[in-house]
């Protein structure tokens, strides 16, 4: 018995207690991007968001997701009722998943594999299944329309990202997220990150999640103007409350991974006393509220790409120029004889 | 050289840079909302609010019930009823606006030769239900004597435009 309780039992709890501590926060923290994009969003429009639930407006996400939560959850007659209700899920337990192998400080990591860049890229690239079920089972226009493109848009933008994850993995030398955050330890702070040597390919990355997190000013899925709300339109109540915390989990997950590839992880700016401090973790979420605001603040700048023009951006533009760049990258350091042990 | 200058732009995204920069200004300006509930936005004093029946000082209702504001109503929203009362002075018996038919145009107002039918400032009374809409004589007055002072305030400064 005492073996069963220390072999099986104990780590097993511990290993929940991990995953409660990490999807809990993650949770609250979707509910306060909802706030946190209504807030930067009305501030830029020159309005004021919600600020009467609570102060600051601060309980409206708890506002929203009880309203959501008692809501009918709505079936179309046509519908695939299985997959119909199947998809929200896999899109919302994709966004979870993903997290195991995210380090958000030194050893603060659930699943410390070698192969974490590889199991996220796997990880983000089934999130299409999700949307791409949800629209074929609501057997409706536009969920189907809205579904096909951002299958298509997924996967064109997932070619650039791939290409923008080995110049990563080519300068730090390896697969694992907690390696490549350590590989941007250095004297200089802030200045051995990734981004700096990087740079284009930190822009073209940020894009590339932008499309694929299905954001502005590539929600062409979602395109109100043509689609109504895309592949969610016929979903109510708690299911699409998941696509819309799948939707959100994977914004924050995706601006985390580019932290951890561009931005020095967990690292402090400067290796100064008062920047030191500061537990790694918090800037960790630092960096990412910073991404946050960039989705936001381009989410209130730019209007909606035409169709053609994002595919033309993702396979003409993007395309090559990663693929000049992973090349140019891999010269240089064979040139230079600078390749990471 | 127009090609190179073009290229060049849009490779450095330097209208999207420019935008962003834009709405990030935009972050620090004056806010152009009010926190409406609880503050309020100026009113002309010739607003077209919700509609009231006024009195004169002595607690005698002004409306003669000549019925000219339901002949100028575009909408067919006023109903009146009148007889002599017992002292033979005309007045209605009854006097109904729908405010669901009204379109707001001020046309009442307008035809009222002792301005007895007004349009006062009164512009928040959303109802739960329907029927609470359909106002009769005694919701008019009563409106008269809520928003009176507001009322006499706004007439004096909008008669000289009259």
């Amino acid at each position: 018995m005492v073996e069963f309780w220390d072999i099986y039992l104990l780590p097993a709890l511990i290993i929940i207690g991990e995953i409660l501590l990490i999807v809990v926060p993650l949770l609250v923290a979707v509910a306060y991007l909802t706030l946190y994009e209504r807030k930067v969003m009305a501030v830029m429009q020159l309005r004021k968001g919600p600020n009467v639930v609570g102060p600051f407006g601060l309980l409206q996400p708890l506002a929203d997701g009880a309203k959501l939560f008692f809501k009918e959850t709505v079936v179309p007659y046509g519908a695939n009722k299985v997959l119909f209700l199947l998809a929200p899920m896999v899109t919302f337990i994709l966004s979870l998943i993903a997290w195991a192998v995210i380090p958000f400080g030194e050893n603060m990591v659930l699943a410390n594999i070698n192969v974490g860049v590889l199991y996220l890229f796997a990880i983000s690239s089934l999130g299409v299944y999700g949307i791409i079920v949800a629209g074929w089972a609501s057997n409706s226009r536009y969920p189907f329309l809205g579904a096909l493109r951002s299958a298509a848009q997924m996967v064109s933008y997932e070619v650039s990202i791939g290409f923008v994850l080995v110049t990563v993995l080519l300068c730090s030398g390896t697969l694992n997220l907690s390696g490549i955050v350590e590989s941007q330890k250095g004297s200089l702070g802030l200045l051995n990150w990734w981004f700096i040597p990087l740079f284009p390919m930190f822009i073209i990355f940020f894009v590339s999640i932008l499309a694929e997190t299905n954001r502005h000013p590539f929600d062409l899925p979602e395109a109100e103007a043509e689609l109504v709300a895309g592949y969610q339109t016929e979903y109510s109540s708690m299911a699409f409350a998941l696509f819309f915390l799948g939707e959100y989990a994977n914004m924050i997950l995706m601006s985390g991974i580019c932290t951890i590839l561009f931005l020095g992880g967990w690292l402090p700016p400067a290796d100064i006393a008062i920047f030191t401090w500061i537990p790694g973790v918090i800037w960790f979420g630092i960096k990412i509220a910073v991404l946050l605001f960039v989705f936001i603040w381009v989410r209130a700048t730019l209007p909606r790409y035409r169709y053609d023009q994002l595919m033309r951006l993702g396979w003409k533009v993007f395309l090559p120029f990663s693929l000049l760049w992973v090349v140019a990258t891999a010269g240089f350091l064979v040139y230079f004889d600078k390749i990471p042990a | 050289m127009g090609f190179i200058d073009r290229q060049a732009r849009s490779l450095l995204l330097a209208e999207i840079v420019t935008g962003l920069a834009t709405t990030f200004r935009y972050m620090f300006k004056t806010k152009a909302t009010i926190n409406y509930p609880y503050e309020k936005g100026p009113l002309s004093p010739r607003f077209r609010g919700e509609h009231a029946l006024r009195r004169y000082a002595n607690g005698e209702e002004r409306c003669i019930a000549c019925k000219l504001c339901e002949a100028a109503c575009p909408a067919l929203a006023i109903t009146i009823e009148a007889e002599p009362r017992e002292d033979g002075s005309r007045r209605t018996t009854r006097y109904d606006i729908d405010m669901t038919k009204c379109i707001y145009c001020g046309f009442c107002q307008e035809a009222c030769p002792v301005d007895a039918i007004v349009q006062g400032p009164n512009f928040e009374f959303a109802t739960e239900t329907r029927e609470e809409l359909f106002y009769e004589k005694k919701k008019l007055l009563d409106n008269g004597d809520r928003w009176e002072q507001e009322i006499a305030q706004n007439l004096i400064a909008d008669a000289p435009y009259r």
